[in-house]
């Protein structure tokens, strides 16, 4: 099986072209099978939607939980929501997330601001940016009260 | 390509390296086409991490959960039951391909001086695929694993002595619960994972030290001046290689595809045992065995005795090439031949009895 000396170093040019033509059908199986694995584990790799559906509104508290100058973290649908009520009295619900990095939002009684420790982030109570890196005010929710319930909705 | 290995060459000097694969040689004989059987095992074994890193990223390792990740990658993940078939059908073709090595190294001899460490690492390998299968069992969470589990380990309580510890440490507790599937998960990801790794590069580094072993008869052949043809490893022998594993992953996507492997009803501690219980296919001679042991012989529990000696059965596995003396000295050893083909005719008749009787 072997080719001879005489046969390496006398190849006819129509041999050159015969292995060329053989490199290109061996090189192009190895990429279609690479490509055979390469496109299932792309597919797979990426996460099925998840099925939990946006919420609409939750009941956030009861309202004589939440005392004037205070804020209260609650679950809204996959992600945190602050409810705030205002030193007035007002009550207001913000999306916590901060518009930053995405780091929890939290109320802060002594400046009446919602502060994100991460980076030193502060909103107004209408959830515009006060000062810090936030690039974007945070996103208001909603708030009703039925009897005692306060109940949070997008807006 | 030229450039990046000249850059490297540079700094790093290949010379070496140019110089082992220019000179490796695969040598040409009649028996050459067992020498496939140990570049597919280690091909289905790449197989098998690389899926096994798949699963990884969906699959929870939890009493509550595992079942539901399971099911959650081959029902909802995209290629999900893709990847979990070709992890459940890779491990068995492993382990049958690995027992196809061993037993055509046994009957060539190849075991034979200078290769004696090379057997007992590939017969440890072949010890940790088998744990690899039987810990994986667990992880779906399933009626059938669950049960399987219980009476495997059961078994590791009869091992004389320390039975009791064994069982407790397995299971890590009194039954095979939650704790128990941490303890699995945690073997088959990580401990037996970093075992196997230092054993194959020490198996490969073996083989590419010493080259391959060529069957007592061609030697004396060649003792008698014969000459033996070689054919060179890079390219030539290297595709026959990547022809083989070509072979494989087909039958690999062919089976993964039409014989998809069943996820069953999830593990109930409290349902009552399905009938038909037996352990995947490697176990079913050992299996069978204990099963045709009467429960006392000679005082002692039949149990007991046949853990004993497949003990016993292991440890001679692991030092064929230390007791066996005349292959040692290039001589043939028909004795050790012989007991090759019993032990294959009784792993086979065992393991269909198994089948059949389960």
């Amino acid at each position: 099986m072997q080719p001879t000396e005489s046969e390496l170093t006398h190849r006819s040019p129509a041999e050159g072209t015969r292995r060329s033509f053989l490199d290109v059908l061996l090189g192009s199986g190895f990429a279609s099978t690479l490509m055979a694995i390469a496109y299932p584990v792309w597919r797979y790799l990426i996460p099925p939607l998840s099925g939990e559906p946006a919420t609409a509104s939750v009941v956030a508290a009861q309202g004589r939980q939440v005392k004037p100058n205070s804020g209260l973290l609650f679950k809204f649908g996959n992600k945190p929501a602050l409810l705030v009520r205002t030193p007035e009295g007002e009550l207001r619900a913000f999306n916590a997330v901060c518009t930053h990095l995405e780091c929890t939002v939290q109320y802060k009684p002594d400046t009446s601001q919602i502060w994100c420790p991460c980076h030193n982030g502060l909103y107004d109570l209408g959830g515009n940016v006060v000062s810090g890196p936030p690039p974007r005010a945070l996103q208001r929710l909603t708030v009703n009260q039925r009897e005692d319930d306060v109940v949070v909705s997008l807006a | 390509m030229s450039s990046v290995i000249d850059w490297l060459d540079d700094r790093l000097d290949l010379s070496g390296l140019r110089h082992f694969i220019a000179e490796k040689g695969v040598p040409v004989h009649a028996q050459e086409i067992w020498y496939y059987l140990g570049g597919m095992t280690l091909f289905l074994f790449m197989v098998q991490v690389a899926s096994g890193i798949l699963l990884l990223l969906y699959y929870r390792p939890s009493a509550t959960e595992a079942y539901e990740s399971v099911q959650f990658i081959v029902t909802q993940v995209e290629f999900g039951w893709l990847v979990r078939n070709i992890h459940s059908w890779s491990g068995n073709l492993l382990i049958a391909s690995a027992f196809a090595h061993l037993f055509s190294v046994f009957l060539l001899k190849a075991y034979r001086k200078p290769r004696e460490l090379t057997w007992v690492g590939g017969v440890l390998l072949l010890f940790l695929m088998m744990a690899f299968g039987f810990s994986g069992y667990l992880l779906p969470w399933n009626e059938l694993s669950f049960f399987a589990t219980k009476v495997g380990t059961g078994l590791a309580g009869a091992v004389p002595f320390a039975g009791r510890a064994l069982l407790r440490f397995l299971r890590g507790g009194d039954d095979v619960t939650g704790a128990t599937l941490s303890r699995f998960y945690a073997l088959h990801v990580a401990i037996l994972p970093a075992l196997t790794t230092v054993l194959v590069a020490l198996h490969l580094l073996f083989v590419q030290r010493q080259g391959m072993s060529v069957p007592l008869k061609i030697t004396r052949r060649l003792q008698r001046g014969e000459r033996m043809k070689q054919m060179p490893f890079f390219p030539d022998y290297l595709l026959r290689d990547v022809l083989v594993w070509y072979i494989a992953l087909a039958a690999l996507a062919a089976l993964a595809a039409f014989y998809p492997w069943e996820l069953g009803r999830k593990a109930d501690p409290f349902a009552p045992v399905p009938a038909g219980i037996r352990p995947e296919w490697y176990f079913l001679a050992m299996f069978q065995t204990l099963k045709l042991l009467p429960s006392h012989i000679l005082g002692i529990e039949g149990e007991k005795l046949g853990v004993l000696g497949f003990g016993l059965a292991a440890l001679a596995l692991l030092l064929v090439p230390f007791l066996d003396r005349r292959s040692a000295r290039e001589e043939p050893s028909p004795v050790f031949t012989a007991l090759g083909l019993v032990a294959l005719a009784y792993l086979i008749v065992f393991t269909i009895i198994g089948y059949r009787a389960a």
